[in-house]
């Protein structure tokens, strides 16, 4: 790889290499201000690189690989490649990771309790905690949450917020615009736009926080927050941990006293702003 | 033809862990999970040690739940440990 860079996300320490400068150029600016160990190992690796070495200059288009490979992982053309390195660090990262349970879910954090928010592309998991993340909360996760199987704790993974769509706007409009990254249209998810977490919240990411609350959030239809069973709660989870299968009983004993101690529910919202009021509301009851 | 009968994993081979309306189980020599739904938790302890079959297990389900052993109650243990043994959660004896 003729360029790369070391970027810490948590507690994972990404090597990304590119055959080309201008991925890695994005990527320094968007991991600027993250705390660096360079003497550390690197934990994944990621590769942006060419199909053939002609292609590098004639149609430059992203190929993903590192450590663990999809063989029909769509090429990107070069002006997505922030998007390339993006999905090559969750698909290192979702396949690799060993060391804690890997929840695909947001998290927000506050007094050192986290509430985790899992659920389905489009569900506003993200939107919702990069939301939170501007209004008092510190963001631990716009997609992957990490549970410690030995303490149960949840600990942080705040790579760049990747904002899709309608969330660039009603993000955008609240923060500096230094925080932004550049906008990615018409890519195979639609428009991109990376925001980079408050100073604070990436100053503390690896601070763990003691899970509070887990929500299922969904997008759309009437507000409505539906209380929810330990055994529905733990099937979801299941579904929404990358490596549970792989870490045995390790997983299950982290999965079980997660949905134990914690108490879960469903929330249907119809816009940002009602989505946060009933965030906020079964955040004073848990706490109280 | 008189009922098959079964044997119950090995005492280390599950860890069983209720959770509200499921019960997780999760088979340490396969090492996958199980969501169960009554009445297999209540199956798998009562089974005890010996090997057994639907008859006697109907029986003692009746014995600790206060329930009727006539009627479907043998054939439908036996539907479920057939179920549980496609599973590996007991073997044939």
């Amino acid at each position: 790889m003729r360029h790369s860079t070391r970027i810490a996300v948590g507690p994972v320490q990404f090597r990304v290499g590119s055959d080309w400068a201008e991925p890695i150029a994005g990527l320094e600016r968007l991991y600027a201000a993250y705390p660096q160990d360079d003497a550390r190992p690197a934990d994944a690796t990621v590769r942006l690189f060419a199909a053939r070495p002609w292609r590098r200059w004639l149609r430059p288009s992203v190929h993903i690989g590192g450590d663990f490979i999809v063989p029909d992982a769509l090429p990107l053309p070069l002006s997505m490649g922030l998007l390339a390195a993006e999905m090559g660090m969750n698909l290192q990262v979702a396949l690799g990771w060993r060391r804690h349970m890997l929840l695909h879910a947001s998290a927000v954090a506050k007094h050192g309790r986290a509430i985790i928010m899992s659920g389905e592309s489009g569900s506003g998991k993200s939107t919702l905690a990069a939301l939170l993340g501007e209004d008092g909360w510190r963001l631990m996760g716009d997609e992957f949450t990490l549970i410690d199987p030995a303490s149960g704790d949840a600990f942080a993974f705040p790579r760049a917020v990747s904002l899709k769509n309608q969330a660039i706007a009603e993000v955008a409009g609240r923060v500096d615009p230094s925080r932004l990254g550049p906008l990615l249209a018409g890519t195979p998810k639609g428009d991109i736009r990376h925001l980079i977490p408050r100073a604070d919240a990436i100053a503390a990411m690896h601070e763990p926080a003691r899970p509070a609350l887990l929500l299922f959030p969904r997008f759309g239809g009437e507000a409505a927050i539906e209380p929810m069973g330990e055994g529905e709660a733990f099937v979801r989870l299941t579904e929404a941990s990358t490596n549970y299968v792989a870490l045995g009983e390790a997983g299950f004993a982290a999965l079980t006293r997660l949905v134990r101690e914690t108490p879960a529910f469903g929330v249907s919202y119809p816009d940002s702003a009602t989505g946060m009021a009933l965030v906020e509301q079964l955040w004073a009851e848990a706490v109280r | 033809m008189p009922d098959a009968v079964y044997r119950a994993a090995p005492p280390d081979a599950l860890r069983i862990e209720p959770l509200g309306d499921l019960t997780a189980i999760f088979d340490r020599r396969s090492t996958q999970t199980h969501l169960v739904v009554p009445p297999i938790p209540e199956i798998l302890t009562l089974m005890g040690d010996a090997p057994c079959d639907a008859a006697a297990l109907a029986a003692r389900l009746a014995a600790a739940f206060d329930l009727d052993a006539e009627g479907d109650a043998r054939v439908v243990v036996a539907e479920r440990l057939a179920e549980l043994a496609a599973i590996g959660l007991v073997e044939r004896a």
